[in-house]
């Protein structure tokens, strides 16, 4: 059964963000032959049509305004409400990102209808679409189905392989007038606190500090090897609790869940509730003085010793290998 | 203020997950007030505090919810309501408890709504939007500040790591996020009071629905554990050398630089 398929593409500095390309191959899981469509909302943003078609999108739908600028829950809502109408779409799917998280229950809320969050593989057969999504913070996982209604999923970023990027497919960029009224919540100042870094829910790379780090100011040797990786800096809730880092670093039960490719894990001891939000990581790497701390069980490769010899270390030898390859 | 709390009790961060007949198995384990609902209880009795108003706490769940709901009113909540979906609804999903919870909420004048942002064990993130749309109010997610002066309210929302300030006005929904504060233990006076506060249960019958009205939207087919890791590989010799061994493994055999 084919079905036709709606994907919002998520805008982020003028950009679109690569979950919204994975968020369209997903769609073409869901939509099992029928037509894959593009919604982004923003205020000037066709020319970013033709990108989330090269990534598969069949055609694009733009709603464009300056009210809509900045994701505002009213906003975005009366826009892609608005495209729901005139689509009548039989599947729906966003990023599992701040905007995706807000956006999609209060979307599925108005349509009375399911919404499966934060899904990491998306399968098609026998006549269900079948989604599996971690819960209890990745220690164990579930899969889903729609049984009423719209086919409704958020994805989380870094887990869905995006379609290979094709410059000759060509499709359609069409808009849509949509009169944005009645933002009952205005933002006033965005405060930028990741200017520097790659955003750690989508990053490839994630270097993490615990109580180890022992300051604010130990972080640093984390944020070089950061850098040179082109990845983010995440953090432990002892490290957070110990105010060596703000609580938005934080990864774990409680904080971020994240699933880089590689996780190097420094000072951190590995309770439970830190593992909950990274165990499922590609390849994990351990740096801690204590050979018996837990965090040794989840790693792939471990080096038992002191993360300010060990990270600076990593950091020239990373550098060595950038200069090589 | 009429100040309402939506709570959710969870299994404790630091449980172990095991499964028993295809289900997460649940003897033995302990259970506490989903940490991200703390943050909104504590929020609320502060609110109440600085403004006057009452604050109920409500919880969508069974019987052993009681236990949960009395610990926020030995925080210092006033009332508590349990809507009690042991005998009508066997698989609800989060249609199922937006809905319970906005059919009892439409009524209530509520002034501020508040919720965690997440709960740690379904982890969807669903139920707070869901019921400000369905009662037609404003909502903010993931906040981290709340100020409130008269009906003007001023939020600051964490997005991704950085920060919005949001201006927005009462009636309001919003959900927390670890930082907003630090939540109190219950005192012993607290616990005492606790058991003599308003405590109210209801069932479907109770909200005029039928069981159709809340059927769940979605189903859980399967459920499963991941793979146990194999334990990897710890490095020996001179550190200088471990490190270059690393970068040389996570290069030609993790592939992952």
């Amino acid at each position: 059964m084919s079905r036709k398929v709606l994907v919002l593409g998520e805008v982020r500095d003028g950009s679109l963000r690569n979950v919204s390309f994975e968020a369209i191959a997903a769609a073409k899981t869901i939509a099992e032959g029928g037509e894959v469509i593009g919604v982004i909302a923003g205020e000037t943003v066709s020319a970013l049509g033709a990108e989330l078609v090269q990534y598969g999108a069949d055609r694009v739908v733009v709603v464009e305004d300056e009210k809509l600028k900045q994701y505002t829950s009213d906003g975005y809502a009366q826009a892609l409400l608005a495209v729901i109408n005139q689509e009548k779409p039989e599947g729906l799917v966003l990023g599992h990102t701040a905007l995706g998280k807000d956006l999609a229950p209060r979307i599925a809320g108005k349509l009375s209808s399911g919404l499966i969050s934060d899904v990491i593989a998306v399968e098609a057969g026998g006549g269900n679409i079948v989604f599996t999504r971690p819960i209890y913070s990745g220690k164990a996982f579930e899969k889903k189905i729609v049984t009423d209604g719209l086919i409704f999923a958020t994805v989380r970023p870094n887990n869905i392989a995006t379609l290979a990027k094709d410059e000759s497919r060509s499709g359609e960029v069409s808009s849509l007038s949509v009169e944005i009224i009645n933002l009952r919540a205005i933002i006033k100042e965005v405060v930028r606190k990741t200017s520097e870094g790659v955003d750690l829910s989508e990053a490839k790379v994630v270097i993490s500090g615990g109580r180890g780090v022992k300051s604010a100011e130990g972080f640093e040797p984390l944020k070089e090897l950061a850098q040179v990786l082109g990845g983010a800096v995440g953090a432990s809730r002892g490290a957070c609790d110990a105010d060596y880092c703000d609580y938005s670093l934080q990864i774990g039960q409680t904080g971020k869940v994240v699933t880089p490719d590689l996780y190097i894990a420094c000072g951190i001891s590995g309770a439970i509730q830190h593992l909950a939000g990274m165990s499922n990581s590609k390849v994990i790497v351990a740096i801690n003085k204590d050979p018996e701390a837990n965090i040794f069980k989840v790693a792939d490769y471990g080096i038992v010793g002191d993360l300010f010899e060990v990270v600076p270390l990593l950091t020239e030898e990373f550098k060595k290998l950038k200069v090589h390859s | 203020m009429n100040i309402f709390v939506l709570m959710k009790r969870t299994f404790d961060t630091e449980e172990k997950i095991a499964l028993n007949g295809g289900k997460i198995n649940e003897d033995g384990a302990e259970f506490i007030i989903n940490p991200y609902d703390e943050y909104a209880i504590e929020e609320a009795i502060q609110v109440r505090d600085a403004n006057g108003g009452e604050v109920t706490v409500i919880s969508v769940g069974g019987e052993e919810t009681e236990k949960q709901l009395r610990t926020a009113l030995a925080m210092g909540a006033d009332k508590a309501v349990l809507i009690n979906t042991e005998d009508d609804v066997e698989n609800g999903d989060q249609f199922t408890t937006a809905k319970l919870l906005a059919e009892y909420l439409k009524d209530k004048d509520a002034d501020l709504i508040l919720g965690g942002n997440v709960a740690i064990d379904g982890g969807s993130g669903q139920v707070g939007p869901r019921v400000a749309e369905l009662l037609n109010i404003p909502y903010v997610t993931t906040i981290t500040k709340l100020e409130i002066d008269g009906s003007n309210v001023t939020v600051t929302r964490d997005v991704e790591g950085d920060s919005e300030v949001i201006e927005t006005s009462l009636p309001l929904l919003v959900t927390a996020q670890q930082g907003l504060n630090e939540p109190r233990y219950p005192s012993l006076p607290g616990i005492m009071k606790a058991k003599k506060k308003p405590f109210a249960e209801l069932e479907l019958d109770d909200l005029d629905l039928e069981e159709d009205d809340v059927e769940a939207k979605t189903k859980t087919i399967e459920i499963y554990l991941p793979p146990k890791k194999e334990a990897g590989k710890v490095l020996a010799g001179d550190l200088n050398d471990q490190v270059k061994e690393l970068v040389h493994l996570l290069h030609t055999e993790a592939k992952v630089i």
